[in-house]
């Protein structure tokens, strides 16, 4: 005990020293949802993680401080006239931050690192779309059989097994940043301790304590290390929102990229700008199970679906942090024009729940023999709020709701195997900016998303027609229609689009809102 | 003494084993597994991961492929912090927590121990009530409560401590969450003490101690706190123990790393080799301070004998 | 009852330890007084959400997290923008706008012909009532709009779904004071039990009974209840075999504790060599000497069981909405601190008071009981 709180002092005394010795360093503190599960860029899944890795690698194309792609390792690109074949010309100054330059052979290893199945990669699927990928990821081939190939060191190729609209936004995400090969050959999965890792990003890895933090300080050896601002980052795992919001008030974290949802009307009032609500591509739905017997009669789903008072959701349980949501595809989602909007969308409330009565009366259900369902939710403030706001919605239609919450695994482990259930909370964020990302969701192959258990043969044509489709006008009319057959068919009721909300103090710029919630953290510079 | 001490240590291997069979089997009858996501994996993905894990492993060889590394103490890779193994993750965690709970229970027991004798020498008096509301006052208020409204107060609107935070275990950062955690555990010690120290005080050893004529102040300081403080001593073995494994709101809300979060983040994530982790450390304290307990007790009271 | 029974082993000579123990407590002020604010709260539990004129369920959706207030909602000024809203909703342009004490009088034009079921509209709202729509013009594109402004009032506020607080807190108590008195007693007696016989009867039995002990209590409590929620579903039973299964543990282990010391005790020994049998022992001496600590820890254990509650409501297996808890509402609560601190503040009152009233209770029971303190 005594040796280990002398320690203590020491390493106290010496950040004193430190921080005495270092005073022009800009120092960035960010709170970011929750810890990362790894730093293997190829093992990782979710936004927060995303958010260290783009600052500690720069793929072949990286997201702008507005959320648009821009060029990264890659200069620029070519894409062969059927859609297929992307040449990527890296640029010259690209390196590690050992001094090694960053060549096309690291892509391929990166690549073909991703997709061997002893890799055990959450997200590999992303990038199927390359050609052999989904086989080489199945064990059906050897890596070295994907379609990727380094021309030279500054050229790189990647084929694709059909034209994919979308290829360079999945580039973007974060299992498509390259990996430093040396130093995996040398370390196994051991490459992502600090004293190992070697990136090519803005910052490099200086440590990582689990629910502490994890500190990146500023690669010299990045391209446009000139322009990068903040010396050293400091991710916060901020799991609890409240809290985070106090250590942001007293000044302690520069932004966080969550906020409490229960104090919005006092952050708006009491910060002003620097609490910042931004549309996201993101969707709040319930998924109906179609093999219930009162559910799977469409009148039934429509009435229930127009009977939510969106509006109220999103303004009075969300706090205007979420927008009422009448379409499953997302507004402003890119390759997509106006989504297919529901046609009560702008029918008055009351007239929508006079209609639904008559529906619900017509199925069979009144008040003598009312429909009885229940609820299940993951366990949080917000979906409790939004379940007992929809089930006081539903009475008026002699709807008798009870509720289910778990914890967020037994729920997902529940829609996953299948259990009965009758009406149960989800949501998804896209991955990349294309309706396809949102609308393959419910084809009745895609047994882990398909919660409602939706099965109808001319909607899967409908999204095969548009995957074969080059042309993206016509492949956007293609999905247009898929969405309106969702609509009308409502595997999803959806409720509400994601908003993204930032605490943003007034000290930071370069944290531009965007679409896509990035903000890289080469963009953002902090004054005092 | 030397023999009974030894026999205990020893039952503790048998203890600890039927411990870690039934948490093990208990654990995995929960649904969902450690790779489950919000977005479900693709199947084949899934089978490579279970794989990497031997998860795919009959259960009874993966419980035996259990039994074999944590008999090398080696308690296995983190499902969830996949960057770490367990031992990692604990030997960065638990001496925090430590920490954190043996100055809490030091507070506890000065803070606590001196306002129960204080009330016990003034029982029934207004100072006597006064004492024991305000004591009540700590165990009353439930922690998640007593944590935001410090935090803002003295972190946000006064600015003089820091809101969250480790620090490498700066001293700022340490007052709040120590205060919170302990301030439970001066209402039980301050009452505990209060209640056999009124006892102790009638007792006929602090009778006779008092006729022969020592100061009263020194009566009540070795006579009577000897005897007082055997129940406090009974409550602090598991209290001790629940305290130095750490506390999953403290650290939460004041964002620091120790080890009490890993018992929910391990159960919620169902990181099972994380859970098992925990499942042993506490298994070892629980068992090290119930023997210091008993052991206390003999010394204690020399009434008190195990045979 | 106690009091009989013990009455009729002790021959009518003197007063029994009971009745001693009941006058000496209730000539404790605080802990009567104690005992009467208890009662308050339970009695508040049982008839206030009856008494109430809100349903405790009920959602005022123009209502949502209102702070407490003595004066009637809606607020004057609320009254036009209000009016307005749901004027637009209705698709009506509002001419002229005026208030009449309680009524608001609005003449109104449409594009559309306005249909005289419009009155829904502002009957819907919770800011109006006996909404009536007359003086049509000949073209039916315009009217007068005569509503009443509907007066209600929230003491505690509401919550987040525009729920009254109060009576949520009222009803709130029934759950918790349920739970945290049935679960206390299940507990204690379970604990009190199992540990002075095992610190009574010593050596090999009091190991393994205490080896049993700490397996359970290193066992991972969350699969546990994961386990029963998943396996029998959400039920107020399991809720209490959940809490019971771990609180019992500590009381075990203070009250064998104790025991070792009071069965060296010279009237413990005394009744040994008179041959008394061991249950007797144990009920007689040994569980009434151990009070004072029970005493003190239930008043800890009280909090314990009815914060575990709301967390037991987080992995599912608690009470479910729209029913509530007082540990379900102050964790709700503490979340709103900055913004809407009255959800923390009334049910945290409520809890305190309880708490308070049931430690100077156990205070004065323990006092009572002192067989040393006669």
């Amino acid at each position: 005990m005594f040796k280990s709180m002398r320690v203590t002092a020491l390493a106290a005394a010496l950040m004193a020293a430190t921080s005495l010795t270092a005073v022009a360093e800009v120092v960035y503190h960010r709170g970011n949802t929750a810890d990362p599960e790894t730093l293997d860029q190829h093992k990782t899944s979710t936004t927060y993680e995303a958010h260290i890795l783009r600052d500690l690698y720069e793929g072949l194309v990286a997201y702008g401080a507005d959320g648009k792609v821009i060029p990264g390792v890659a200069t620029d690109w070519t894409i062969s006239d059927d859609g297929t074949v992307y040449t990527f010309k890296l640029r010259d100054d690209a390196k590690w931050s050992n001094g090694d330059p960053v060549v096309a052979g690291d892509f391929v290893y990166s690549l073909r690192r991703i997709m061997t199945p002893e890799t055990g990669a959450k997200y590999a699927n992303i990038l199927y779309p390359i050609k052999n990928a989904e086989k080489v990821n199945k064990g059906e081939l050897k890596p070295e059989e994907m379609g990727v190939k380094a021309v030279d060191d500054h050229t790189l190729e990647i084929s694709l097994e059909a034209p994919t609209p979308y290829f360079i936004e999945q580039l973007t995400h974060q299992t498509g940043l390259p990996v430093h090969p040396a130093t995996v050959e040398a370390h196994g999965t051991d490459f992502v301790k600090p004293e190992n890792i070697v990136t090519n990003g803005a910052y490099t890895l200086a440590e990582f304590v689990p629910n502490a933090h994890v500190k990146a300080t500023k690669n010299p050896n990045f391209h446009d290390a000139d322009n990068v601002n903040v010396d050293t980052v400091f991710f916060y795992p901020t799991e609890d929102r409240g809290a985070a919001l106090r250590r942001f008030q007293a000044g302690e974290l520069h932004t966080n990229n969550d906020a409490p949802t229960e104090q919005v009307a006092f952050m708006k009032e009491t910060l002003g700008d620097q609490f910042r609500v931004a549309p996201y591509l993101g969707t709040y739905y319930y998924a109906l199970n179609h093999e219930d017997e009162a559910l799977s009669n469409p009148e039934v789903r429509q009435a229930l679906s127009m009977a939510i008072d969106r509006e109220f959701l999103a303004d009075e349980i969300w706090g205007s942090t979420m927008v009422a949501g009448y379409s499953f595809v997302p507004p402003g989602i890119g390759n997509y024009g106006d989504p297919a909007f529901a046609d009560y969308k702008d029918m008055s409330q009351i007239d929508r729940e006079e209609k639904a009565i008559e529906m619900l009366e017509k199925a069979g259900f009144s008040e003598s023999n009312p429909l009885k369902l229940t609820i299940n939710y993951n366990t949080s403030e917000n979906h409790k709020n939004t379940a007992v706001a929809i089930a006081d919605m539903w009475k008026p239609l002699g709807v008798e709701v009870s509720m289910l919450n778990t914890d967020t695994k037994t729920h997902y482990a529940m829609l996953r195997d299948r259990q009965d259930f009758d009406v149960a909370r989800a949501g998804w964020i896209g991955d990349y900016s294309d309706p396809q990302n949102f609308l393959f969701m419910v084809e009745s192959d895609n047994t882990g998303f398909n919660y409602a258990r939706y099965e109808n043969p001319e909607y899967d044509a409908l999204m095969d027609e548009a995957a074969a489709t080059i042309d993206l006008e016509k492949r956007a009319e293609i999905l247009k229609q898929a969405e309106e057959m969702f609509m009308r068919d409502l595997p999803f009721i959806p409720l509400m689009y994601y908003g993204s909300m930032n605490l943003v103090s007034d000290k930071v710029s370069g944290f531009e809102d965007n679409l896509l919630n990035v903000h890289p953290t080469r963009f953002i510079s902090i004054s005092e | 003494m030397h023999r009974y001490v030894l026999g205990r240590l020893l039952s503790a291997i048998p203890t600890l084993f039927l411990i870690v069979t039934i948490s093990f089997f208990l654990i995995r009858i929960a649904p969902g597994g450690p790779f489950d996501l919000e977005r479900p994996l693709e199947a084949k993905v899934m089978e490579n991961l279970n794989k990497i894990y031997h998860l795919d492993e009959p259960l009874w060889n993966q419980y035996l492929l259990y039994l074999k590394s944590i008999a090398q103490l080696d308690f296995g890779p983190s499902f969830y912090f996949r960057d770490f193994t367990i031992n990692e993750l604990f030997a960065q965690s638990l001496p925090i927590s430590m920490q954190l709970g043996l100055s809490a229970l030091c507070l506890a027991l000065v803070v606590g121990g001196v306002l129960g004798v204080s009330a016990a020498l003034r029982q029934n008096r207004p100072a006597d009530y006064t004492i024991m509301a305000a004591a009540t006052l700590g165990v009353t208020i439930p922690n998640f409560v007593v944590a935001p409204i410090l935090t803002l107060i003295l972190g946000v609107w006064l600015g003089w401590l820091p809101v969250g935070g480790w620090n490498g275990g700066a001293f700022v950062n340490v007052i709040l969450p120590v205060v919170t955690l302990a301030l439970p555990q001066v209402a039980v010690v301050a009452r505990l003490t209060r209640g056999s120290m009124i006892e102790a005080l009638r007792s006929n050893h602090v009778r006779t101690a008092r006729a022969y004529g020592l100061t009263s102040y020194m009566v009540v300081v070795v006579h009577a706190l000897r005897g007082a403080i055997l129940p406090v001593v009974s409550y602090l073995g598991p209290a001790a123990a629940a305290l130095l494994t750490g506390s999953v709101v403290i650290e939460t809300i004041f964002g620091i790393p120790g080890i009490g979060r890993y018992f929910v983040q391990g159960a919620l994530n169902r990181d099972y080799t994380l859970v098992m982790g925990t499942v042993v450390v506490v298994a070892c304290f629980v068992i090290l301070f119930n023997l210091l307990v008993d052991l206390l007790y003999a010394l204690l009271d020399p009434r008190v004998r195990y045979d | 009852m106690t009091i009989t029974a013990t009455n009729n082993e002790v021959p009518a000579k003197g007063r029994s330890l009971w009745d001693d123990a009941r006058d000496r407590l209730l000539a404790n002020r605080a802990a009567v007084a104690s005992m009467f604010v208890l009662a308050a709260i339970a009695l508040i539990s049982v008839f206030g959400p009856i008494l109430s004129p809100h349903q405790f369920d009920t959602v005022y959706r123009d209502y949502v997290k209102v702070p407490a207030s003595l004066e009637a909602y809606p607020r004057p000024e609320q009254v036009e923008p209000a009016f307005q809203r749901v004027a637009k909703r209705a698709r009506l342009t509002v001419d002229s706008y005026e208030r009449d004490g309680d009524t608001v009088v609005a003449s109104v034009t449409s594009s559309r012909e306005i249909d005289p079921r419009t009155s829904r509209y502002f009957d819907r709202s919770d800011l109006f009532k006996d909404a009536q729509v007359t003086d049509f013009s000949d073209d039916n594109k315009s009217a007068t709009i005569r509503a009443n402004v509907n007066y209600m009032h929230f003491y505690f506020g509401t919550d987040a779904n525009g729920r009254d607080m109060m009576t949520r807190t009222f009803i709130a108590g029934r759950v918790s004071l349920t739970i945290g008195l049935l679960a206390t007693v299940v507990a204690i007696s379970i604990g009190v039990l199992y540990g002075a016989t095992s610190g009574y009867l010593g050596g090999r039995v009091d190991q393994m009974m205490m080896r049993v002990v700490d397996i359970l209590y290193s066992l991972p409590f969350i699969f546990f209840v994961i386990m029963l929620v998943v396996f029998f579903g959400r039920n107020f039973i399991l809720m209490f075999i959940a809490v019971g299964a771990v609180e019992w543990l500590d009381m075990a282990r203070i009250v064998r504790g104790q025991t070792l010391t009071i069965k060296r005790q010279e009237y413990v020994q005394a009744a040994e060599a008179m041959g008394v049998e061991d249950g007797g022992i144990v009920r007689r001496h040994i569980i009434p000497n151990t009070l004072g600590p029970v005493v003190v820890y239930m008043t800890l254990l009280v909090p314990k069981v009815i914060l575990l509650e709301s967390f037991l409501s987080f992995l599912g297996l608690g009470i479910q909405e729209p029913m509530t808890s007082w540990g379900v509402l102050i964790s709700e609560g503490a979340r709103n601190l900055q913004g809407a601190a009255w959800m923390l503040i009334f049910p945290s009152i409520f809890l305190t008071s309880t708490l308070f009233a049931l430690n100077f209770i156990g205070d004065g029971l323990r006092d009572a009981l002192d067989p040393k303190d006669r």
